[in-house]
């Protein structure tokens, strides 16, 4: 085997702080091969940022690093920062996971690409660098490069920035290209851009490239062998296929359970993986994920395993103690972790009752102001606009979009009660605009909010059990009934009655986000409004809250209104979906319906883009790319607002392709579904289309 | 919907207590898992708090001062404003530790006096102000619109206005009142600049999700306003109020200096400056026991001030150790 492009060699980093040593790396071997496409997997804290910054050079100089990093057979740690700066952006370059803070605002994007391509190579003139800067945004897919080299960073939207980035990455042709989550803050048509353009950058430069990333689904699309990482180690290490299809240690088998798959998710149910990881300040004795780990035996709390290979397998790693019964097929990924029971749903026929929210044309927009004597109107941001949709007991509404489609506005709506712009509301069949502010209150019990981050949505400052009890201390509840409450609830969301008089700092995750449903269930609400509940925490956590959710629901009889931008989820708690697009719902139906038979373009590409954690499928599957952004709110669109991102259209006649430009679909029923789209039944025109051309945005 | 929510089986956790003894078995396991809780912010402040000299320094410094106040008097066998007719413009001896006057009063008695009203006036007028700015200052944020637009322009008005100049045409009509009223009228233009502080943290707190959520519970205005705004900008107001401490005792003893602060017979560091300033040559003691006591009182308060500053702001480069 000759010499791989990068080996990295028993890596240790550790931070000193005040308490001792955080050991955020420990000792983690891999090498990356000539053109190779690896995916190191891991929740954040596992180590997995931190060791590619200790590749690049670009830790703070109080890290002690330990271990070898060859580069083409040269050690990097004994280069100086000189050296490693040349190499840097020559041979290595990185994508970070924020654009915005990875562009520096005060230059154009095409002074910054060419900055990137002076230093490594001082005698170009000014004329050739600046249509090598063009080229290569054309190369990764900005529309009118020409005339965007010269836009600023602020000019430029996430997709496009993080294009950008690409561009600057692959400027000078280097061998291994490093993309830490370079994803991660992007929606997912944007996210599929950018992992074709990745894909295409690969190509084009024949470089290799290490995708860090906590998204198994990403991984799975992508790349040719995964590392896995668990508190500053590799757990498992393999082919992408051999790892997803039988993972031999506990923590990636739990991590591929807990994690939705689009494709089939609302048939079985997830499967939590419970706890968190340990603090890299503490480490346990024995196996770090030991605590964990359902299957763990004595010897996994003495000592920790190392990474070895398999006889049967070459090139595949793995770290238990019990991998050799793994490997034999006597412990099964069944056996570890079995699939929790559906609980019985205490409200039996919910479609024949009333709903308990009926939406009607709901309108939200927001007013834009000029001027700071005399403020006038300029326009407004229709974050809302005609929305509507009904909920009934023991029902969940799954609202999906993408960020800027309003979807959250659309919640947050719901919770203020008060009368729409336009449009009607109805609670539990009472329109709220006729709500005094007395019966307002009062309605406040049955609807509740559980918002997306569960750091934000708690004050820091108070008790848990004092977080808890604050609905009720609005509808006056004496003391001792409240008291009684916060231990009853906090028992229900699986965490102890002791826990009261925490405070929310002193919780994981996924137990703020426990508490934060503890708060929203105190009042017996009817119905809960859940603004991404799920997208702010760990993959492995995520499992564990949403089977809870689902419990309670039966249990208790309540409806959801799931606001979420993660599909997957979606799929899997809801009965019915909305698919929102610019402030307006484009299809509305059953789950099973809108999954298996999208009939809106939009519909179709979202899904598309959507990864899912299986390599096979992953590979197979036919994806629509949506050229370009999200228009802005603020622009008056004719005709349908998806027309100018239609895969559609382009494959429809003139005279089809005109109506799109001037009558403004509204939504028809197809089958048990709506849908907003003038050719919805000829959407099996997109079955056979390669669109992939459509990601370099010519148009 | 109660029938929808029955109490929990009690099979769920057989380890806990069902019934109501909200005490005797919580409190057990809290000291249990104490020792293992991260520690919490305020012992944090305090843990930076004590590895700061300049804490250490300060602190002795107010409160040697602060004892010196209330109980130097104690040692000393003079009244305030008793006259030692043998002993005119005396430097300071064994028997007037700081000398005395030119009609013989003792200064060492006189400052203990001074001192205690002037300490009082600062850290009265001090968390006065902050009081102020924390009330104006969170409701403006808080409610926005035209509250915001009339706090602004309150502000502003304030601002421009010369406040010594202010100061210095009401405090005749102030005279004849307690002392009480200076502390008022200190406070009362030392809030404006925290205000805004205020209104702009608040401003980013209220689109916070816990204080949405709050509102969507129906939590009142002033509810909300102490129970989730407040308190998470407390350490701000702290720092304000220690830090305010000096700009309050400086204010007074500017005041006093020329005559419209507090009124003799009853005293204060700045009428002891102000009578001292015209022997500041001849009979130095007069001038410079007063004003080191006012020099090294300014100066611990701001050591105090900056090392709490310092201790509570995570972001402090200090802190990055």
């Amino acid at each position: 085997m000759p010499e791989p492009l990068l080996r990295v060699q028993d890596l240790s980093v550790s931070f000193p702080n005040q308490n001792g040593l955080v050991r955020a790396v420990r000792g983690v071997n891999y090498e990356v091969h000539e053109g190779e496409f690896l995916g190191i997997v891991g929740e954040s804290g596992s180590g997995k940022s931190v060791s590619s910054m200790a590749v690049m050079g670009l830790l703070p100089s109080s890290a002690q690093i330990e271990g070898s990093i060859t580069y083409r057979g040269e050690s990097l740690l004994h280069k100086s920062d000189r050296e490693l700066s040349d190499l840097r952006g020559r041979e290595i370059s990185m994508i970070f996971q924020d654009p915005l803070s990875a562009l520096t605002p005060v230059y154009t994007i095409g002074q910054q690409i060419e900055e990137a391509l002076t230093l490594h190579n001082k005698n170009v003139s000014a004329d050739a660098l600046h249509k090598r800067a063009v080229e290569l945004l054309k190369i990764v897919g900005i529309p009118g490069a020409e005339r965007r080299v010269k836009a600023f960073p602020h000019e430029f939207s996430g997709g496009m920035r993080q294009r950008a980035m690409i561009a600057i990455a692959m400027a000078n042709d280097p061998q291994l290209i490093i993309a830490d989550e370079p994803t991660t803050a992007l929606d997912v048509t944007i996210q599929a851009q950018i992992l074709e353009v990745l894909q295409k950058a690969k190509e084009v430069t024949d470089a290799a490239v290490v995708l860090i990333t906590h998204d198994l689904g990403v991984v799975a699309g992508n790349v040719d062998r995964v590392a896995v990482m668990y508190a500053g180690k590799l757990v498992e290490k393999g082919d992408v296929d051999e790892v997803f299809a039988q993972p031999r240690m506990p923590y990636t088998m739990g991590l591929l359970r807990s994690v939705p798959n689009m494709l089939t998710a609302g048939k079985d149910r997830l499967v939590p993986l419970e706890g968190r990881p340990p603090s890299p300040a503490a480490l346990p004795k024995g196996c770090p994920f030991a605590d964990r780990c359902p299957a763990a035996i004595d010897i996994c709390h003495q000592e920790e395993p190392e990474l070895l290979g398999f006889e049967d397998v070459p090139g595949r790693t793995a770290a238990c103690h019990r991998a050799g019964e793994i490997a034999a097929g006597t412990l099964t990924s069944a056996d570890i972790f079995p699939r929790p029971e559906y609980v019985p749903h205490a409200i039996e026929d919910s479609d024949a009752l009333a709903p308990i929210v009926e939406a009607e044309g709901l309108v939200r927009h927001f007013p834009l102001m000029k001027g700071s004597v005399f403020r006038r109107q300029v326009g407004a941001v229709k974050a809302v606009d005609g929305v509507d949709f009904e909920i009934r007991p023991g029902q969940t509404l799954g609202l999906v979009g993408e960020s800027g489609s309003g979807k959250s506005t659309t919640a947050l709506e719901i919770m203020e009660l008060v009368k729409p712009q336009a449009g009607r509301l109805v609670v539990d069949g009472t329109d709220v605009s006729t709500l005094t502010a007395k019966q307002r209150l009062a309605m406040r019990r049955d609807v509740q909010i559980v918002f997306q981050d569960p750091m934000a949505a708690l004050d820091p400052r108070m008790p848990v059990g004092e977080l808890i009890a604050e609905p009720l201390t609005v509808q006056g509840v004496p003391k001792a009934e409240r008291h009684r409450k916060v231990r009853e609830l906090l028992e229900r969301v699986g965490l102890y009655a002791s826990m009261a008089d925490r405070y929310p700092h002193e919780f994981s995750g996924g137990q703020r986000q426990r508490i934060g449903i503890a708060r929203a269930l105190i009042t017996e609400p009817k119905l809960l409004v859940l603004d991404e509940p799920v997208s702010a925490l760990d993959v492995s956590v995520q499992a564990g809250v949403i089977n809870l959710l689902e419990d309670l629901r039966d249990e208790l009889g309540l409806s959801y209104l799931f606001v979420a931008h993660d599909l997957a989820i979606v799929r899997e708690i809801s009965d019915y979906i909305a698919v929102m697009y610019l402030g307006r719902i484009v299809e509305y139906g059953p789950v099973k319906d809108v999954f298996e038979h999208p009939k809106h373009p939009y519909t179709r590409a979202l899904m598309s883009a959507v990864p899912v954690p299986d390599p096979a499928t992953e590979r197979s599957r036919q994806r629509i790319l949506l050229q370009g952004d999200l228009p802005s709110p603020t622009e008056t669109i004719t005709g349908c607002n998806f027309a100018s991102r239609c895969p559609l259209r382009p494959l429809l006649s003139d005279e089809q392709q005109s109506r799109c430009r001037t009558d403004d679909p509204a939504g028809v029923s197809h089958g048990a579904s709506r849908v907003a789209c003038h050719y919805a039944d000829e959407i099996s025109r997109l079955d056979n289309v390669d669109t992939s051309n459509l990601v370099t945005g010519a148009q | 919907m109660s029938t929808n929510n029955p109490a929990p089986p009690a099979d769920t956790a057989p380890d806990l207590p069902q019934d109501l003894e909200p005490t005797a078995p919580l409190s057990d396991e809290a000291t249990d898992k104490k020792r293992e809780r991260p520690i919490s912010r305020s012992q944090l402040v305090w843990r930076r708090l004590k590895r700061k000299p300049n804490f250490w320094i300060g602190g002795v410094v107010i409160a040697g001062i602060a004892l010196f106040a209330a109980f130097g008097g104690m040692i000393n066998v003079y009244e305030l404003n008793e006259q030692d007719i043998y002993n005119f413009n005396s430097p300071p001896s064994s028997q007037h530790w700081f000398g005395t006057d030119s009609i013989g009063v003792d200064l060492y008695v006189s400052l203990v006096h001074a001192l205690r009203k002037s300490l009082l006036i600062g850290f009265l007028a001090a968390p006065l102000a902050t009081l102020i700015a924390a009330f104006f200052g969170s409701l403006a944020g808080y409610l926005g619109g035209w509250v915001e637009m009339l706090m602004n322009w309150l502000v502003n008005l304030l601002l421009v206005l010369p406040v010594f100049y202010v100061l210095m045409i009401v405090s005749p009509m102030l005279a004849s009142q307690s002392w009480l009223i200076l502390v008022v009228a200190i406070g009362a233009f030392g809030w404006m600049i925290m205000a805004q502080i205020v209104k702009n943290q608040t401003k980013s707190l209220k689109d916070r999700e816990y204080v949405k959520a709050a509102r969507y519970m129906g939590v009142g205005t002033f509810t909300i306003l102490h129970r989730h705004i407040i308190p998470n900008v407390a350490s701000l107001l702290i720092v304000d109020a220690a830090i305010g401490v000096s700009g309050a005792v400086l204010s007074e003893t500017a005041l006093s200096f020329f005559g419209l602060g507090i009124q003799p017979p009853d005293i204060s560091l700045g009428v002891l400056i102000a009578q001292g300033q015209n022997a500041a040559i001849t009979r130095p003691w007069l001038f410079l026991f007063p004003a080191a006591f006012l020099v090294a009182l300014l100066t611990a308060v701001n050591l105090v001030g900056d090392a709490l500053r310092d201790a509570i702001d995570p972001t402090s480069e200090v802190n990055r150790a």
